[in-house]
């Protein structure tokens, strides 16, 4: 059996992995001069913007979802089962991942032109990251996004080590990976908990087992679960230890404790990429797997999700206000952005209730007809090299089955509002918190310890700087005229209140104040006088002020024009 | 037709703005002039509003501009004008024009000079562009944004040109009114998500239909207490008095003059409008705390020392009888709530404009060491000081008068379906804070323009306190409720020299030793002072139109009452 590979659609993330090939080449072969640095970030750029560039190639043409590795279309498997899929979704993350990954390649030539950080290693290792991190959101099975997940994960380990002779670089590099592996083992153990009950990995067809239109082959009588009612005990377990593993990604409570430890010890630029890039994947991947993958039990799910972003929101927002360090505190600040993002899937439960009893109850007469499915096809499935097929042929021995397979329509059921909103907010997070971090930067290079105590007199010291970090803190805020903060958080509330979570709304109206005051008083620390500071006229270089630029380029265009994150995040339906 | 005008009054100060922003060093040399002419232009351009406005037809949107902006969102860039916003609005671009002549001319000149002029500049036309906003607004979401516009230029204007206890000040500003913000926020999405539309103008005419009682009620407190943060109403206002007490005159003026209207007209365009049924279940706690409003504030008007914190006080009280007239949601009291709202502007502006004043010449607004006798002293000063606290205190004749006798009035009558019996008792309460007002504003004048100037020094600016005589037999009668303030007048031996550092650098040429934050006014000689130092010219632009002002509405309310009239009969058209 032969996989027809569509290149065009993998071309992105196998653009960025042969630059890193060719970046860790160059290294080792170039002769080691201070021009070397330059050509390595260049080619690294470059890189970026290639697939970057295929990103958009991508979404200009349009049309249909392309998908590659599917199950062959000899095998007669129902609707398209497939492993990789770009869609509209994948393409906003892509986008947004890559066009981050432009800013944190200029913060980084900063940061590597101070010395003491192997080159080479790392630009090849933040391109390793960012093939995972534009791969993830394709995904669509759950050994591709386990895989994914941890290439974005294990590079960003390293990164954090370069500072090489650094005592706090290693603490935070050892409690990164610590944490990552845990979360990746509950991972684990809750996929293979879901693949059991289902019998397959597949996300569409996970969906399907889970909403009732198919049946569930590991439930003990091997009957359909219908949806709303319950998952078998097992079922819940598995849910939630998939949640678990994302949300240490995320740095969600109760996993959040790494973060600020973390971010203070790693470099400026792998502080960005964790608060941007590798929170993106998180989401990512936790988007598809509840609302792709599970949708169906959103029940379960859902208040789960609700519980964890009030606490997340509460907890970032608290601990923030006690910070000294500029990158602690824009890190407690991103774990309560986590829960403004987290906030709008609390509200999928009301969305797909409708929609899922509606078919179930069309559905559940033909699926009891499924009976005749065993475990032992999903078990015999797992020795079988193509893994998924075993189970997705199977189903279709069940003539009465297939016809309810081709009349089901799942993107109904899906709640698109509450993903269009979370992923408006992600993006303009992105943008306005890789402005804060590309000005923490540069201010870092003149003050080691970067206290916000440093950032005193920014304004005049530095008007230009200055002036942009005011702006993203009041982006951050959500305040006028930082417009773009504030219509991201009237996306989220305006989900929230059409759900019908008027508690979580007023959780996170009480968490947008407490917000507003660490974000107010460090924007007031840039205007107020510095009391004689000596100063060291420290000529930043331009990469920084173009990361600075960009972000801020960014994060006004969102402001005057919120509808550009509107109609790239508001869609019709996943491939 | 006129469709560009509310685009431009917004554009002018918001290029203006962004201009300084892009080119910080040209303008440099010009820059008190360039926020002259630029506030000027507004004003132009809002009195041109005026001009062309159809009195006819007051109760008609009128200069709408209506364009898509956020289709996701539904929201619109939705501007208009009609009897209600075109007095704010020309208010609030008058206020800020003469914010400017105050800066520009005069003594807050030097300092205004060294403390950052660009930045000063910049902030309060950003502010100007939220105000305005917030009264052209004809959408919900848009109202909220430029609703919270003026938070941040207003936060800084505390922050960096307060007095000293500002950080806490601007910090306690932005957290209480971004809480009210953010539940009305909630209040609006909630509106909107039962109705499916934004635009003001039709949610008024739907007279809340579509919706249950319910979500109207609980629509309307969430709106509610937003908007009442703002105004400020009774259990919410802590965050006024320091705000207005560490704001420099100009953030005073613009805080007392136009913040407290948003939060009023608010009332006005959107939550009785929008949600008339909530309104009528919620009127009467709204009336309670209303009246409780005036009574508090009179009563911590008599106790304050600092003349700044006594205006800011008067401010709850005034606005408590604006939403006593809201609450009873007749047209006659709206009327009265709206000429009062307009009234207050003007004659708390002018207040604080004085106190500002004060401030400047004596570097203390401590009412005790004032001193008396400043009709004496500074006799044109006093007499402008007593005829703004005589025409806040509701003197008919006045504008201050009217919109108080029209609250009082709607409540003893007020809507169907209200308990009458409850607001004939808030009407006799208020009643009896109109009296407390009176009385705070008369021992505000007998401790400062009254008596005897101080026993044979030299300066005003001695600051030493009344001898026993000249304040006993005036205030004996009023003394009761602060007796416990009365022995803190008089601690008075030191203060000529030792810990007043204000009083002894007044008496010295030059005011360099003064700390720099301090806005501080020129000082000449102590022997030229009484003459020159009364009314400054500047001084005399900035305040005459108000004076003119608040002597034309005091005789002729019709003239304002006339133009609301019609659009309160629109607004309450279902509920009454």
């Amino acid at each position: 059996m032969i996989q027809q590979i569509d290149y065009f659609v993998i071309a992105p993330p196998l653009a960025l992995a042969l630059v890193a090939g060719l970046v860790l080449l160059l290294d080792a072969f170039l002769p080691a001069r201070p021009r070397t640095k330059t050509v390595l970030g260049l080619v690294t750029l470059a890189g970026v913007l290639i697939a970057l560039g295929l990103v958009v190639t991508q979404a200009i043409r349009g049309g249909p979802p392309r998908s590659t590795f599917c199950v062959p279309a000899d095998l007669a498997a129902p609707a398209g089962l497939c492993s990789f899929v770009v869609d509209r979704f994948t393409l906003v993350f892509a986008g947004m991942v890559l066009v981050a990954a432009v800013v944190i390649v200029l913060m980084s030539m900063t940061e590597l032109a101070a010395g003491g950080i192997p080159v080479g290693e790392w630009y090849f290792l933040l391109l390793c990251t960012l093939v995972g991190a534009v791969t993830l959101p394709a995904s669509r099975d759950l050994i591709m996004l386990v895989v994914a997940l941890e290439l974005v994960s294990l590079p960003v380990f390293a990164l954090t080590a370069m500072k090489r002779y650094d005592g706090r670089s290693s603490e935070a590099a050892v409690k990164l990976f610590v944490v990552s592996v845990v979360s990746t083992a509950v991972m684990l153990f809750g996929v293979s908990l879901l693949y059991g009950i289902a019998g397959t990995v597949y996300l569409s067809r996970l969906a399907a087992v889970f909403s009732g239109r198919a049946p569930a082959p590991g439930v003990a009588a091997g009957t359909a679960l219908a949806a709303g009612q319950d998952l078998p005990a097992v079922g819940t377990v598995g849910v939630v230890l998939v949640v678990a593993g994302f949300a240490f990604k995320i740095a969600a409570v109760p996993f959040h404790s790494w973060a600020a430890d973390v971010y203070q010890g790693a470099p400026v630029p792998v502080a960005a990429l964790l608060s941007v890039i590798s929170k993106a994947a998180g989401f990512a991947g936790l988007i598809l797997v509840l609302v792709t993958g599970l949708s169906g039990q959103a029940a379960t799910w859902a208040p789960i999700m609700g519980i964890i972003a009030a606490l997340t929101m509460t907890a970032g927002n608290l601990l923030a206000m006690r910070q000294r360090s500029a990158v602690r505190l824009l890190a407690w600040s991103s774990v309560a952005q986590s829960g403004y993002i987290l906030a709008p899937l609390a509200t999928a439960a009301a969305a797909t209730a409708q929609g899922a009893t509606a078919t179930a109850a069309l559905h559940a007469p033909t699926a009891a007809t499924a009976a005749l499915h065993t475990p032992a096809a999903a078990t015999a499935a797992l020795h079988a090299p193509t893994a998924a097929t075993g189970p997705a042929t199977a189903t279709l021995h069940t003539p009465a089955l297939t016809a309810v397979m081709d009349s089901a329509t799942p993107p109904e059921t899906m709640p698109m509002g509450a993903i269009s909103a979370s992923m408006a907010y992600l993006v303009i997070y992105a943008a306005m918190n890789l402005g804060a971090f590309a000005v923490v930067m540069l201010v870092s290079r003149t003050a080691t310890r970067n206290e916000l105590d440093d950032y005193r007199g920014l304004a005049f010291r530095r008007p230009a700087a200055g002036l942009a970090l005011a702006f993203c803190l009041v982006c951050l805020a959500g305040l006028p005229p930082g417009l773009a903060g504030l219509f991201a958080k009237v996306f989220v509330f305006r989900e929230i209140v059409e759900g019908g979570s008027g508690w979580l709304a007023l959780i996170m109206a009480v968490n947008t104040v407490i917000g507003l005051y660490y974000y107010a008083v460090w924007a007031a620390r840039l205007v107020t006088p510095a009391k004689a500071t000596a100063p060291t006229r420290h000529r930043p270089p331009p990469a920084t002020w173009l990361a600075i630029g960009l972000a801020l380029v960014a994060a006004v265009l969102f402001s005057i024009a919120p509808q550009l994150v509107l109609n790239m995040t508001s869609f019709s339906a996943f491939g | 037709m006129m469709g560009w005008l509310p685009v431009a009054l917004l554009a002018v100060p918001l290029l203006g703005a962004l201009v300084l922003l892009l080119v910080p060093h040209t303008l440099r040399p010009l820059l008190h002039t360039y926020g002259l002419a630029l506030s000027g232009v507004t004003l132009a351009l809002a009195v041109l509003l005026a001009a062309t406005f159809d009195y006819g037809r007051g109760a008609r949107i009128q200069s709408e501009v209506d364009l898509p902006w956020i289709p996701g969102l539904d929201l619109r860039f939705h501007l208009g004008v009609d009897g209600i916003s075109l007095p704010l609005i020309v208010l609030t671009a008058l206020l800020t024009f003469l914010c400017f002549v105050h800066l520009c001319w005069g003594g807050a000149r030097r300092a205004f000079v060294r403390a950052r002029p660009r930045a000063l500049v910049f902030t309060l036309l950003v502010l100007e562009v939220g105000m305005i906003g917030t009264f052209l607004a004809l959408d919900l979401l848009l109202f909220f944004v430029f609703f919270e516009i003026v938070l941040v230029p207003m936060y800084f204007l505390i922050g960096i040109w307060g007095g000293a206890g500002r950080r806490a000040a601007s910090i306690k500003f932005i957290l209480y009114t971004l809480l009210g913000s953010v539940v009305m926020l909630l209040g609006l999405l909630l509106v909107w998500t039962r109705t499916g539309t934004l635009d003001i103008e039709a949610l008024s005419a739907a007279h809340g239909a579509g919706m249950p009682r319910s979500v109207q009620i609980l629509a309307f407190v969430a709106i509610g207490i937003g908007l009442a943060v703002k105004t400020p109403m009774w259990p919410l206002h802590t965050w006024l008095p320091d705000a207005h007490t560490e704001a420099p005159t100009t953030g005073s003026v613009l805080l007392a003059g136009v913040l407290l209207k948003m939060g009023t007209y608010g009332f006005a365009r959107i939550a009785i409008p929008i949600l008339p049924e909530g309104a009528m279940a919620v009127a009467p706690w709204l009336g309670a705390f209303a009246v409780v409003g005036i009574v508090y504030g009179a009563l911590a008007c008599l106790a304050q020392r600092d003349l700044k914190r006594m205006i800011a006080y008067s401010s709850v009280g005034h606005m408590g009888f604006v939403l006593l007239g809201f609450a009873t949601l007749t047209p006659v009291g709206i009327n009265g709530a709206l000429f009062a709202n307009v009234a207050h502007g003007l004659i708390t502006g002018l207040l604080f404009f004085l106190a500002g004043g004060i401030k400047d010449r004596y570097h203390t607004a401590d009412m005790p060491s004032l001193g008396g006798g400043m009709l004496a002293t500074l006799p044109r000063l006093g007499s402008v000081l007593t005829f703004a606290a005589i025409a806040s205190l509701g003197l008919p004749g006045l504008a201050g008068f009217w919109g108080e006798m029209l609250a009082l009035f709607g409540a003893f009558q007020p809507a169907n379906g209200l308990p009458r019996a409850l607001f004939l008792t808030y009407m006799v309460i208020g009643g009896l804070g109109a009296v407390l007002t009176a009385a705070y504003f008369v021992v505000m004048l007998s401790r400062i323009t009254h008596g005897r100037p101080q026993a044979a020094t030299g300066a005003p600016a001695d600051a030493q306190p009344e001898a026993e005589p000249s304040e006993g037999p005036e205030e004996e009668p009023w003394e009761g409720p602060w007796e416990g303030v009365t022995p803190d007048e008089r601690p008075v031996v030191p203060l000529g020299s030792p810990e007043k550092r204000s009083a002894t650098a007044t008496l010295k040429p030059s005011p360099a030793p003064l700390p720099p934050d301090e806005p501080t006014g020129t000082e000449p000689t102590p022997g030229a002072r009484r003459t020159v130092d009364d009314i400054r010219s500047y001084e005399l632009l900035a305040w005459t139109p108000l004076v003119v002002l608040i002597l034309l509405f005091g005789l002729w309310p019709g003239l304002l009452l006339s133009l609301t009239t019609p659009a309160v009969q629109t607004l309450l058209g279902a509920a009454s």
